[in-house]
């Protein structure tokens, strides 16, 4: 957080380097040291071999067999007045003969390599963190631009767009950074060193060396250059693709309902033929570049080969030192290849820098003061907004409302009316903060709109739009999000856990990200106006009756999954309304409505599959129709002789179904009722009907076997009345049930939850839990009166807050998709009243429900406010202007302007546009 | 419990239905639900609009009128004895409750399906015009006697 309070950066630097520079210079520093201190051993290393060979291999300085030579002796020279002898020796070395030389030379060589492997371990590894760190705070700083950006800069912006740079194209950029310095003098520097020591051993040949670099090194830039460019669109390219599937996704039914699918494949196949034939010239090019180089790195040797050759026979070098060169020669190439590697990298993510940091760049940037986090609570507000003289146009220039000069106080109900354009919505956007001001100032408590922290508005002024945003997670995550300003209660980190998040916090400050945690209670409970979660649940459940999504989030409770191990005590709790369900179910007039699962007895209500699974899938393998062809069912079904009076029964349901629906076309509605076979299936089972017409059980091939015994999986005798099963065959059906879960396999046992009647089953809902069976068919009133009973006994067992709890966790999906409009819109609503607002504006925001459930609201709203002594402001931009009745004062606006305001009545009487409006 | 197949036969013993061939009838009985109702309970209440027609299996039910807030009972039905089938075919609301006297079973019959099977098998459509006005006839018959008696009595 403290670097860009610092310095308020409006963009980000325009080089990489110059980024890289400015937040790792010490790093790099460091990085680099190491690398200068590991070239000494790098030298020594290139050196060892040629002394090998001319040592004790070739025999020099060892004159007799019993010559010896001084090893590692170490001295300097130093001046006279240090040392009488000119020398100053620290070690006075080793005498070795020539074997124990060769020994001596060979094992220094081996740990040279060895340190020069760990160095460039260290310095690898040192530059992959710096480089992981750094990729963390360049997305760090894009996101937080995106927090910071004006809204209206969105309208230019695609999210996938946004998403794919933060995701995908900074990611080569910040795995360059830690290359950034310390490749090129790494490899540069070995380089020079083999250049310096082909220099030392022989002028001409090292000349030679330079002179060929030197070509590669002019040449290939030259050709790279249309390379940049070509990285450059297939960047954008790219970019715009994702845009664009982005908008697919999401307008996937325009697509649907206008048939367009056949445009959005031309459009994407053009896309991509463009993508493949930039990304087709650039791997053309660039692995000419290779050849070339390749070429040229083969060409020195060639040279060397044969003039070092020469050299050496004509005596005016020696082998040793030709050696020597060419093995200097052979690390040359690498360096100098991994060098111009490196450089086509640094212009690769220029490219990409560069074109990332310039669409994080806008004008009036949200200044990150205003966003500071505010652990403590913020005032309550005082006065109001004020405006002046305040007109606002779009990006044309259309003036949306004009020279408006208002109070809005707090303890004032107002209603803005007006037709669709008149600037009511713009003016509630405004009061939100979501337009930019084009003349004239909006004030809140005497302070101009925009220089106010947004803890201010966000927490004291509540702001309902037409269009509810809501994030992935549940219920309950996006009722509270409104409350997650700052966080609240630290988490208590114990242990290893503690040494972990230290760790991690003091990772996040080294990369400039958030230090806030994230696993913190960020609930504000106080603003809220309670001081723990279970009061929280309370008022929530308030807020929700007020809104009407109280049974909505009482049907997800009833749907929902608990986990017994993690929730006993509720688990325990509904166990006691299943049996208490159960009493009163024994009643006559009731019985007949359900039937109750018991595993002694065949459930008639249920499919066959049903009966024989008795329990609920939990994994995949078991999973719908999966279940019918495991295997291990089908050995059961075999041992239990079951196979075969299967097959009659679907040879018989598959004649039925085929006498009654072979002369309806597919897509009839009668085919909903025919639950096991669909229209498409019909035909296949009509050709195996004739074939199998009066073949015995024994000679039908498997394949057919199955295909209509699936069939009789779906078989419910009370809903398909074809009178297939008997007393006989539900009993061995029950039987294969038990045998079907003692045999169970262990790598099956984790997919399958057995019904028991005395246990909580997770894998079902809360109220198939209570049930424990099934609805019967055909019951006169049935359902209703079941469901009716089923909630008294929620109630009889105070259940009811915590199945309402259980419906805070229903998962609402990606933007809130599984809620209907109108449920977004009132978890909008009660999203903002939960934070007791001193000002709340609403925005047309219940444009999608029905007048009545409109009005049930409004005056559920305005009672609340009543209710409470604080001064509350209430501005609600109504699309029903006779609502405006309810409300103490009413703007009238038109064409931008404000042409009526007063109380309704004195509006009433004025006979002026209102009362037209409302009449 | 009985199958299909047995109210098929119960279909055929219905005068509306009873010239519709075998596998037509077999369709509408699948297509059809069963319900059981207890005593006291409604298969439809006079004013509501009808979205089902119900011939009883079995039991017996009250047809009952309200007249100035009070019912009275009517008529009594028993096994095949269809329910609301003019409500089915236009959009008139209910013109009677009917409330099982005793345990009662009855093919639920639902205004859609039944629709849909008239537009398709134009036969059914001709039989069932053909039943309508059978009832016609006698409704009138009845009617002119009525008026002749009220004629005479005037007299």
């Amino acid at each position: 957080m403290a670097d860009h309070k610092k310095d308020d950066d409006k963009s980000l630097p325009e080089s990489i380097f110059k980024f890289a520079w400015k937040f790792t210079r010490r790093q790099q520093i460091w990085v680099l040291a190491i690398v200068l201190l590991s070239m000494p051993t790098y030298f020594f290393a290139l050196d060892i071999p040629k002394r090998i060979v001319n040592g004790p291999i070739q025999g020099r300085g060892f004159p007799t067999e019993e010559s010896t030579q001084v090893f590692l002796k170490i001295a300097f020279d130093v001046p006279q007045w240090m040392s009488s002898s000119g020398t100053l020796e620290l070690f006075s070395g080793l005498t070795l003969d020539r074997f124990n030389s060769l020994i001596a030379l060979s094992i220094s060589f081996l740990i040279l390599v060895i340190i020069n492997g760990l160095f460039k371990f260290y310095i690898n590894l040192y530059k992959g963190r710096l480089g992981e760190r750094m990729l963390r705070r360049l997305r760090f700083e894009l996101i937080d631009r995106v927090l910071r950006f004006p809204i209206s800069h969105f309208k230019r912006v695609k999210q996938s767009e946004v998403a794919s740079m933060v995701k995908d194209e900074v990611e080569p950029v910040g795995g360059f950074i830690g290359d950034a310095f310390v490749t090129p003098v790494l490899l540069g520097g070995q380089a020079l060193t083999a250049m310096a020591f082909i220099m030392l051993q022989s002028f001409w040949l090292g000349l030679i060396a330079g002179g060929i670099v030197a070509i590669q090194a002019m040449l290939i830039p030259r050709l790279r250059r249309r390379l940049i460019e070509l990285g450059r669109e297939r960047q954008l390219t790219a970019r715009k693709m994702a845009g664009r599937v982005g908008e697919l996704v999401d307008g996937i039914t325009a697509v649907h309902v206008n048939d367009t699918s056949n445009y959005e494949r031309a459009d994407f196949s053009a896309r991509l033929g463009n993508i493949y034939s930039i990304r087709y010239e650039l791997f053309k090019r660039k692995f000419f570049v290779k050849f070339l180089n390749n070429f040229l790195a083969q060409v020195t040797p060639f040279v060397f080969y044969l003039l070092g050759g020469y050299f050496a026979l004509m005596g005016q070098i020696d082998i040793g030192q030709l050696v020597a060169v060419i093995a200097a020669y052979k690390d040359l190439p690498g360096p100098i290849k991994d060098l111009i590697n490196w450089d086509q990298q640094r212009l690769d993510v220029q490219v990409k820098y560069t074109q990332v940091t310039e669409q994080f760049y806008s004008d009036g940037m949200i200044d990150a003061q205003l966003q500071e986090a505010v652990l403590e609570p913020v005032e309550n507000l005082k006065d109001g907004f004020k405006l002046s003289g305040l007109s606002i146009s779009d990006d044309t220039g259309t003036k949306l409302i004009e020279n408006i000069n208002a109070t809005f106080s707090l303890g004032e109900r107002i209603a803005v009316v007006g037709g669709v354009n008149s600037g009511g919505e713009t003016l509630g956007d405004a009061l939100g903060r979501l337009l930019p001001q084009t003349l004239g100032k909006i004030q809140l408590d005497n302070s101009d709109l925009e220089d106010l922290p947004e803890a201010k508005t966000g927490r004291r002024v509540g702001f309902v739009p037409s269009e509810v945003s809501l994030f992935f997670g549940t219920f309950g995550d996006n009722l509270l999000y409104g409350l997650k300003n700052a966080p609240q209660i630290k988490k208590e980190y114990n242990g290893d856990e503690k040494a972990a998040h230290k760790n991690t916090i003091m990772e996040s400050r080294q990369t400039g990200n958030s230090t806030l945690d994230i696993n913190d209670d960020w609930i504000n409970y106080q603003a809220a106006g309670v001081e723990n979660y279970d009061e929280l649940v309370l008022k929530i459940m308030d807020i929700l009756k007020d809104v009407g999504l109280s049974s909505d989030v009482m049907n997800f409770g009833l749907r929902g999954t608990v986990d017994p191990t993690e929730h006993a005590d509720l688990a325990a709790k509904i166990l006691a309304a299943r049996n208490s369900l159960k009493s009163r179910l024994h009643n006559d007039k009731y019985s007949a409505m359900v039937e109750l699962f018991d595993p002694s007895k065949y459930t008639t209500q249920a499919t066959i599959a049903e009966n024989i699974l008795f329990g609920t899938s939990i994994g995949d393998a078991l999973e719908g129709r999966k279940f019918y062809s495991n295997e291990y069912l089908h050995e059961v079904l075999d041992a239990h002789h079951l196979h075969k009076p299967m097959y009659e029964m679907g040879i018989e349901m598959a004649a039925t179904a085929i006498e009654l629906f072979a002369d309806l076309e597919p897509g009839h509605p009668f085919f909903e009722q025919l639950s096991f076979m669909s229209a498409e299936e019909m035909p296949d089972y009509q050709i195996a009907l004739n074939r199998l017409k009066g073949v015995g059980f024994d000679d039908v091939e498997l394949a057919d076997k199955q295909m209509f015994i699936r069939l009789t999986f779906d078989y419910i005798e009370p809903r398909h009345r074809l009178g297939l099963l008997d007393d006989e065959r539900r009993a061995m059906l029950l039987d294969a049930r038990h045998d079907f879960a003692k045999g169970l396999p262990s790598d099956l046992k984790q997919e399958i939850e057995f019904y028991d009647p005395e246990t909580y089953n997770g894998a079902s809902s809360v109220q198939d839990n209570i049930l424990f069976g099934r609805i019967s068919y055909g019951v006169a009133q049935g359902e209703e009166t079941i469901l009716g009973m089923l909630r008294d006994v929620l109630e009889e067992h105070s259940l009811y807050d915590e199945v309402f709890s259980v419906g805070l966790n229903y998962d609402v999906g990606s933007s809130g998709k599984r809620l209907s409009s109108a449920q977004r819109q009132k978890l909008g609503l009660a999203r903002a009243l939960l934070k007791q607002p001193d000002f709340l504006i609403v925005n047309r925001s219940l444009a999608a429900l029905d007048y009545p459930s409109l009005v049930k609201i409004l005056d559920a709203v305005l009672a609340g406010l009543k209710n409470q002594d604080a001064n509350q402001g209430l501005f609600w931009v109504l699309g029903h202007p006779d609502l405006a009745l309810k409300f103490d004062r009413v703007l009238v606006l038109d064409e931008g302007r404000i042409v009526e305001d007063g109380t309704p009545q004195e509006l009433l009487e004025k006979q002026g546009k209102f009362a037209a409006l409302v009449n | 419990m009985v199958s299909i197949n047995e109210e098929v036969e119960l279909l055929r013993r219905v005068p509306l239905f009873a010239q519709l061939e075998p596998a037509k009838l077999k369709l509408l009985a699948f297509t059809s639900q069963r319900m059981t109702f207890q005593v006291g309970q409604e298969l439809c209440h006079q004013g509501d609009t009808g979205d089902a027609a119900y011939v009883i299996i079995s039991g017996e039910a009250d047809i009952l009128i309200d007249q100035n807030g009070k019912e009275i009972v009517v008529a009594q039905v028993g096994e095949n004895a269809v329910i609301g089938e003019i409500a089915v075919l236009c959009e008139v609301p209910r013109t009677a409750t009917v409330r099982a006297s005793s345990p009662l079973q009855a093919l639920k019959i639902d205004k859609e399906h039944f629709l849909r099977m008239i537009r398709e098998f134009p036969d059914m459509g001709i039989e069932v015009m053909r039943e309508l006005a059978d009832r016609l006839t006698t409704t009138t018959a009845e009617l002119s006697q009525a008026r002749g008696q009220l004629e005479a009595a005037n007299c």
